[in-house]
Parts: structure tokens; C-alpha cells; sequence
């Protein structure tokens, strides 16, 4: 009898899911830095083309010809074309996270219907599905979208959808695996027994329980998304100058390679610096919501 | 060796490959301006001759009897002329082959031979600071846009220090061995960067499996050494797993190649890429997706093929 209230005593507190997730991801150091260092970076990003004396695509005459030195006016200095190329990093920044968050949005959704409709529904359209998806997984990447955007010159929101439906095949059999153990739980038969439809079943019932490595994957597609775009933009494919995006900013600092290597530098590093922290991210947000026993 | 096994995953490939000739083609076709495109722009070119390379191509038959006579006339290894030279598709393709597969068989190669002992050292010293240091190393590997390691590798060994050519395949009127590796260690490092940091998670989780088995344990007790029980009794085992990432790795090298190569000048396939982008040449851009897609699905069947050989436990139905 003691022996029983003693082990009760021992058990944790019933906790929300949640509250569980969260304070697991608080220990996560290295994702807890890497969420702070994007949540800076959006703030910076999004306000500094309003504090910055120069517009995005504004030349000074004065500075044509030749990438100029850093100076007090013009911090990371200015390119060929007058150009001041903090104002670009900055505004390019933009671009290129909102090409990621959207792009790995779209493919998170179609994913995610994929998927939902080939774990749900199993059999013939299970199949048809799955192959299509190992159609896609075995087409070259990169290849494929510089084809599309190469024959196709496609607007900038036409390419983020691009990106968007390249990249969703992991997520697709991700989400097809939960589908297929979840539909067998006692839950969602007792949903179908009060008359649930499909439908109903996938997206009211089944979803939620799969939202933890829907998560994880929807992140880890922003570092892809970002990826992909920024290859697409330095091979000149991607989204075009004036408008600045981290790619096609290394794109047109390469041939100044030797004269002027501050301008190659930055643009790569911020690359870096974001898909690694949306990794990092990634990586603690599976050890919050999926934890190994 | 299944051969039941390996004849059935073949014969899966086929409905595979139907699937992406059919979605490359549907590109080709819904493209604005269509395969001619290049022609068109041509002043040069008048409107009736015009009609006459369409005709002599098939070009004004219905999309489906177009897609049948692509199909045929890919498997009997007639892949078109290409646009921009003139020359067949496929003689220029195998021409550049050469330099692709020596780049990527010495990135491979540097993949691995960096990274098994990295994984080994990473698994062996589960938990300590080398290894956080190591998985920290392998998270950056990821994250590290291939083209911009390869403008800070151009930038400090070519501009700044001297040491190595920028780019190219090998000096004019040179080609000495020594000349040659000059010319590929650069391109070799960056389209290794990916790989090596892929794989040395694969071993070290393959590892760390291994080194919680019954048999490692009884190796110790017998009173092998760590190295010796690692090298001879863990190794083999740990490797397995490794397998699998294979296939998906032949992906991200030939996207590697395609940056590697333009970045560094280097005459393969990937660049051959770059270059009929530039040119719209759609014969060689089709039979450059087809070869890149069979690759894919040929390295997955191989990947899968082997695993199953490898590991006895495994019997795919």
C-alpha cells in the first residue's frame, strides 16, 4: 500500500502535451540559439530596407565600374554598379526567406495531401501515388528545376511554386508511414463508427497526431527551399537582378573574385549561417515532439 | 544472390522510367516556343524551312505519336542531334563522361576515406566532445552552399596563396599527372563536402547499433582490444546501413556536379548542362535528364540489391 503511493508519488505530474514539447526544446541549447538567431534575423531583415539610406537598386554614379571598399557610408561596401551592397544583403535576405518559407509551405502541403490520401486510402491509389513520387525522387533536382525555370521563365511567385513541388516527396512518404499506423487506431475507428467521413477521419483525426514530423519536415524544407533557390539564382537561373537574392548576389560578385572578395563573402555566410540554424531548429524540435525512449 | 529479387526490381523499374519520359517530355512540349525555339530566333531560318525541319522531325504529328516516336527512338539509342553542334546526342555525351566520372570517383573516394573514420570516432566516443564536435562539423557539411565553398576555395588557394589553378580541367600543353591533380583537388573537395558529411552520420548510427550487440560484447569479453573489436567485428556490420544512402547520394552528386563543374570549369556532363541551357538545346537537355534519371533509379536498385545481400535478415517479398 505504501509501496503503491510512493510510486505514484514518483510519476511526474500529467503535463500538456504542449507544455512537454516545449520544455524539451528549452534544453535544446543549440536549437534555442538557432531559433533566436532567426527570429533576429526576420526582425533585421524586415526593418532594415527602412533604415538604410539607400534603396535596393539605387546606383551613387559616382561609384560605377568597379566593386567599391568598405567605407563609413557604405559598410560591406558597393558593387559594379553604385550599388550598396549591405542595402542588397539586407533586402536579399527578404527574398530569398520568404522564397523558402514558401516554398517549403507549398511543399508541406503537398506532401502532406499525398501522403494523407496514399497512407488513408491504401491500395490502388496508394500505388499510383507512391510511384509518382518515386518518378519525382528520380529525376535530378537541381536539373529538373533549371529546365523548368529555363524553358518556362517563370514570375518570381511561379518559381517559389517551383521549388515548392520539388522538394515535397520526403515529406509525402513521411506523412504516407504515420497515415498507415494511425489508421489503424482504436480513435479513429471509434470516429468511424459515429459516422466520420474520409475526410473528416484524415484531416480532423488522423492530422493532429502526425503534426509533430510534419513539423519537423515543414522546417527542414525551408533549409532545402532555401538551397535550391539560392543554387537556381547563382547559376543565373533563379530570380532576377536588380532583385536581390542571396544566390544571385554571389552570382554577380564571382567574376570580382580576385578584385573584390568582400563581396562573395557575406551573401554565402548568411546562406550558411540560416539553413544551418533551420537545421539546428529541425534537429531539436524532433527531439521535442518525437522523443526516443 | 536473389536473382528473383533483382529481376523483379528491374522489371519495377520499367513503368518508373515510362513515368519520368513521360514528364520530361511533357516539359519539352508545354515549353513556349517548343523545341525549335532556337531556330525560330534565327533570322536566318525562314518560315518554310522551318516547316521543314518540323516535318522532318515529326514535330507537326500529335503530341502521344510524337512521345511513342521519342520513346523508340531513345531505346534503340538514338538520341538526336544536338542544336547546338550538330553532332549526336549521345557521342557528346559520352565524350564528356570521362571528366564527370573521374571528379566524381575522387570525390567519392575522398567521401570515403573521411568519412568511416570519422564515424568511427564519432560512434566510439558517443557523448563526448569530439563527437558533438564532429556532429556539429556535419550539420555545417549540410548547410554549406557547394558553390560558395568552392568561391572561398578559388579565393584562397587560386588568388590569395597561388598554389592551384582555378579552374579547368588541366593546363594547355600540360597534362602531366601532377597537372591534373592540381586541376582536380578543388572540384573533388567541394562535390565531396555533402557526401562525407552524410555518410560519417550513417556510420556513426550504424556504430553505435552495432556496438550495443551481444557479439561485440562477447568480443570483449574474450579479451580483444577496442580497435580490434571495432575494425574486425563492428565494421562490417556498421557499414550496412550505409548502403542505402547510396542512391540518394547519386542524386546530390549529379546536382553537385552540375555547380561544381560550372564553378570550376571543369568539361563534364554537368557543365555540358550549363551550356545547352544557355544554347536551348533541348535534344541534349532531354537525353542529359534521361541519363541522369536512369542513373538514379539504377543506383537505387543497386543500393537496395546489395543491402538485401549484405544483410541476411533482410527478405523483400
Amino acid at each position: 500500500m505504501v509501496d503503491a503511493t510512493m510510486q505514484l508519488a514518483h510519476l511526474a505530474p500529467p503535463q500538456s502535451y504542449s507544455r512537454r514539447v516545449v520544455r524539451r526544446f528549452l534544453k535544446h541549447r543549440l536549437a534555442v540559439a538557432s531559433l533566436a538567431f532567426l527570429l533576429l534575423m526576420t526582425i533585421v531583415i524586415v526593418i532594415g530596407p527602412f533604415l538604410s539610406p539607400y534603396s535596393f537598386d539605387g546606383q551613387d554614379f559616382t561609384l560605377i565600374g568597379s566593386p567599391g571598399p568598405m567605407t563609413a557610408e557604405h559598410w560591406l561596401g558597393t558593387d559594379e554598379l553604385g550599388r550598396d551592397v549591405m542595402t542588397r544583403l539586407i533586402y536579399g535576405g527578404r527574398v530569398s526567406l520568404a522564397v523558402g518559407l514558401a516554398g517549403a509551405i507549398i511543399a508541406t502541403i503537398a506532401g502532406t495531401l499525398v501522403g494523407a490520401l496514399s497512407g488513408f486510402y491504401r491500395g490502388l491509389s496508394d500505388m499510383l501515388l507512391m510511384r509518382f513520387t518515386d518518378v519525382m525522387l528520380s529525376i535530378p533536382t537541381l536539373p529538373l528545376v533549371l529546365l523548368l525555370s529555363g524553358l518556362f521563365r517563370p514570375n518570381p511567385p511561379l518559381l517559389v511554386a517551383i521549388v515548392g513541388m520539388l522538394i515535397w516527396m520526403g515529406t509525402a512518404r513521411l506523412v504516407r508511414s504515420q497515415f498507415l499506423a494511425l489508421r489503424e487506431r482504436e480513435f479513429v475507428e471509434a470516429a468511424r463508427a459515429l459516422g466520420a467521413g474520409g475526410a473528416r477521419l484524415m484531416f480532423r483525426h488522423i492530422l493532429p497526431n502526425a503534426i509533430g514530423p510534419i513539423t519537423v519536415a515543414a522546417t527542414l524544407a525551408v533549409g532545402s527551399a532555401i538551397m535550391l533557390e539560392s543554387a537556381l539564382s547563382f547559376l543565373g537561373f533563379g530570380i532576377q537582378p536588380p532583385v536581390p537574392t542571396w544566390g544571385n548576389l554571389l552570382n554577380s560578385a564571382s567574376p570580382w573574385l580576385s578584385v573584390a572578395p568582400w563581396l562573395a563573402i557575406p551573401p554565402g555566410l548568411l546562406i550558411l549561417c540560416t539553413v544551418l540554424a533551420v537545421n539546428f531548429l529541425g534537429d531539436g524540435l524532433r527531439d521535442a515532439m518525437e522523443p526516443k525512449e | 544472390m536473389n536473382f528473383g529479387y533483382i529481376l523483379r526490381r528491374l522489371l519495377g523499374a520499367i513503368p518508373l522510367l515510362l513515368g519520368i519520359s513521360l514528364i520530361l517530355f511533357a516539359i519539352v512540349h508545354l515549353a513556349p516556343g517548343g523545341p525549335l525555339d532556337m531556330y525560330a530566333e534565327n533570322p536566318a531560318v525562314s518560315k518554310e524551312a522551318l516547316q521543314q525541319i518540323a516535318v522532318a522531325y515529326g514535330l507537326d504529328k500529335p503530341a502521344p505519336v510524337q512521345y511513342v516516336m521519342w520513346l523508340k527512338s531513345m531505346l534503340v539509342g538514338d538520341w538526336g542531334y544536338s542544336i547546338r553542334t550538330g553532332r549526336p546526342v549521345l557521342t557528346e555525351i559520352v565524350l564528356r563522361l570521362g571528366p564527370t566520372l573521374e571528379l566524381g570517383g575522387l570525390a567519392l573516394l575522398i567521401s570515403l576515406l573521411l568519412a568511416v573514420p570519422l564515424g568511427i570516432i564519432s560512434a566510439a566516443r558517443r557523448g563526448s566532445k569530439l563527437d558533438s564536435g564532429l556532429t556539429m562539423l556535419s550539420f555545417a557539411g549540410i548547410s554549406t552552399p557547394v558553390f560558395w565553398l568552392a568561391l572561398l576555395l578559388q579565393l584562397l588557394f587560386s588568388v590569395q596563396l597561388g598554389w592551384l589553378p582555378s579552374a579547368g580541367y588541366k593546363s594547355i600543353g600540360d597534362g602531366s599527372f601532377l597537372d591534373r591533380l592540381a586541376h582536380i583537388i578543388m572540384p573533388a573537395t567541394v562535390l565531396s563536402l555533402a557526401t562525407i558529411a552524410s555518410w560519417s552520420r550513417f556510420i556513426r548510427s550504424g556504430m553505435i547499433d552495432v556496438l550495443n550487440q551481444d557479439y561485440i560484447r562477447t568480443a570483449y569479453a574474450k579479451g580483444r582490444s577496442e580497435r580490434g573489436v571495432i575494425i574486425l567485428h563492428a565494421l562490417r556490420n556498421a557499414m550496412i546501413p550505409a548502403v542505402t544512402v547510396i542512391a540518394v547520394d547519386f542524386a546530390t552528386v549529379i546536382s553537385g556536379a552540375v555547380i561544381t563543374e560550372t564553378v570550376f570549369a571543369w568539361p563534364g556532363i554537368g557543365r555540358l548542362f550549363m551550356e545547352s541551357m544557355d544554347g536551348r538545346d533541348y535534344p541534349m537537355l532531354m537525353g542529359l535528364m534521361m541519363m541522369g534519371s536512369v542513373g538514379i533509379v539504377v543506383a537505387n536498385i543497386i543500393a537496395d540489391v546489395t543491402y538485401a545481400a549484405l544483410d541476411p535478415r533482410i527478405r523483400y517479398g
